[in-house]
């Protein structure tokens, strides 16, 4: 028998199921005061520096349908391209959001600030975005995905230029509806199926 | 910040498929082409931090937090305990563990639940913790009851409790499901086995811990959960600025 190597295996996930909000946004299940303060109600607080933005979208399964009951996360830099916790970066931005789909229309919003250039390994930029991680009934592990910005330069941004179909780029690029207004769509399978990650 | 390497990337085979036709939801919501895989970046390799100011005294009793201490919920008394390890086997300290849970008749406190298994009133069915410099972390519940779901013609759900972990980093972001040994229901249902290997499977079924159960108070079950590690090597592509 070979050495033995000293590394576990990652727990397995299991689908977050319909409930989900019981335990991550327990207002929106109907159980406000759950707790006394819940996680990533706002990744900004008062006097965050920066433009402030708000992002539509829906999440469409492969019929086009939009999912009633997704919950979103998303995790940022400052408008500054520092990621909380590093050194200088903007203490009104937690990075963190949870947000729903709403269960009537299937729309969700993200209000926050627009993040900047972030650095790459290796050297070079990223162009500016918000990463998301998407759970649902139906999803058995958690769909990593990245919201650019159309009016951004995005032409050097290394995760963009490793999508081989070019016309697919397009699903990860937010498009602006009014300013300070961006509307994403996140399409699960079939025609203008978003890119998703692993990374 | 100090650059502690890029993250290991995910053992896509410890996972289920994202299509199982067994779990007919899956169908529509599983995504048809490749995921694009690249190394990390400081997108993934950062996350949020919770301070210990966030947890509330009760927050990881469920037996208790819903009337915030006034009255007990129905159903068996149970300690849920283990460690948050990665894949190294280091302890993940100072991370936050989120759970919910259905109560002991199988019904969930949630605005979408219509089975009629009633609720209870002393019973809201979600907790968290932050797990110590060891990463181990506690929870005092009742053991939730099994219920039936719109599926197949007459799918259960094992007894189950949902898990939410943190890490330190985005990309360690992980939501599973613990079981309970000797459930006969496990094999049974759809959604557990979207793990197609027993082995892998049999990571989410907590073990009966008699030696962590208190006597004539409650029983307890170890679930140690694995997060994603970071590979580092003398010969990483530093990030900038770090
Ligand atoms: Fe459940």
């Amino acid at each position: 028998m070979v050495q033995k190597l000293e590394v576990l295996v990652e727990s397995a996930s299991q689908t977050a199921g319909p409930y989900v909000h019981i335990g991550l946004m327990p207002t929106y299940a109907g159980n406000a005061g759950a707790y006394a303060q819940e996680v990533g109600v706002s990744p900004i607080a008062e006097g965050a520096q920066g433009e402030i933005i708000e992002i539509v979208g829906s999440v469409f399964d492969g019929t086009g349908w939009a999912l009633r009951d997704a919950m979103i996360e998303s995790w940022q830099a400052d408008a500054a391209g520092r990621y909380p916790g590093m050194d200088g970066a903007d203490p009104a931005v937690s990075g963190l959001c949870r947000f729903a789909a709403d269960a009537v229309t299937g729309e969700f919003t993200l209000r926050t600030v627009k993040p900047g250039a972030t650095s790459a390994r290796g050297g070079g930029t990223q162009a500016p975005h918000i990463s998301l991680w998407i759970v649902a009934r139906g999803i058995n592990v958690g769909l990593q995905t990245r919201v650019y910005f159309e009016d951004e330069d995005n032409s050097t941004d290394p995760l963009l230029a490793r999508i081989e179909q070019r016309p697919r780029v397009d699903t990860l690029i937010a498009k602006k509806t009014a300013p300070g207004k961006y509307r994403f769509d996140i399409r699960l399978q079939g025609a203008g199926e978003t890119v998703f990650l692993d990374i | 910040m100090t650059d502690l390497g890029p993250l290991i990337p995910r053992n896509r085979e410890a996972h289920p498929p994202a299509l199982d036709p067994d779990y007919k939801t899956s169908v529509a919501r599983s995504p048809n082409l490749p995921l694009l895989s690249m190394e990390s970046s400081l997108s993934e390799e950062t996350g949020p931090t919770f301070g210990h100011g966030l947890i509330g005294a009760l927050d990881n009793n469920l037996i208790l937090n819903w009337t915030k201490g006034a009255a007990p919920a129905v159903g068996e008394r149970i300690l849920m305990h283990g460690r948050v390890l990665d894949e190294r086997g280091k302890p993940v300290p100072n991370t936050l563990v989120e759970i919910w849970q259905a109560n002991a008749g199988g019904r969930y406190r949630h605005k979408k639940d219509t089975y009629f298994a009633p609720l209870d009133p002393n019973f809201g069915g979600c907790g968290r913790t932050l797990t110590d410099a060891d990463g181990h972390y506690q929870f005092l519940t009742i053991r939730p009851g099994a219920y039936p779901w719109p599926n197949r013609g007459n799918d259960w759900r094992p007894m189950h409790i949902h898990v939410s972990v943190f890490g330190h980093s985005f990309g360690q972001r992980l939501i599973t499901q613990m079981y309970f040994e000797g459930d006969p229901l496990i094999p049974r249902c759809p959604i557990a086995n979207t793990i197609k290997d027993r082995a892998r499977l049999d990571q989410l079924v907590a073990p009966l811990d008699m030696a962590s159960s208190r006597p004539l108070d409650f029983l307890a079950y170890k679930f140690d959960i694995v997060l994603r590690g970071r590979r580092q090597t003398m010969f990483e592509n530093k990030l900038e600025g770090m």
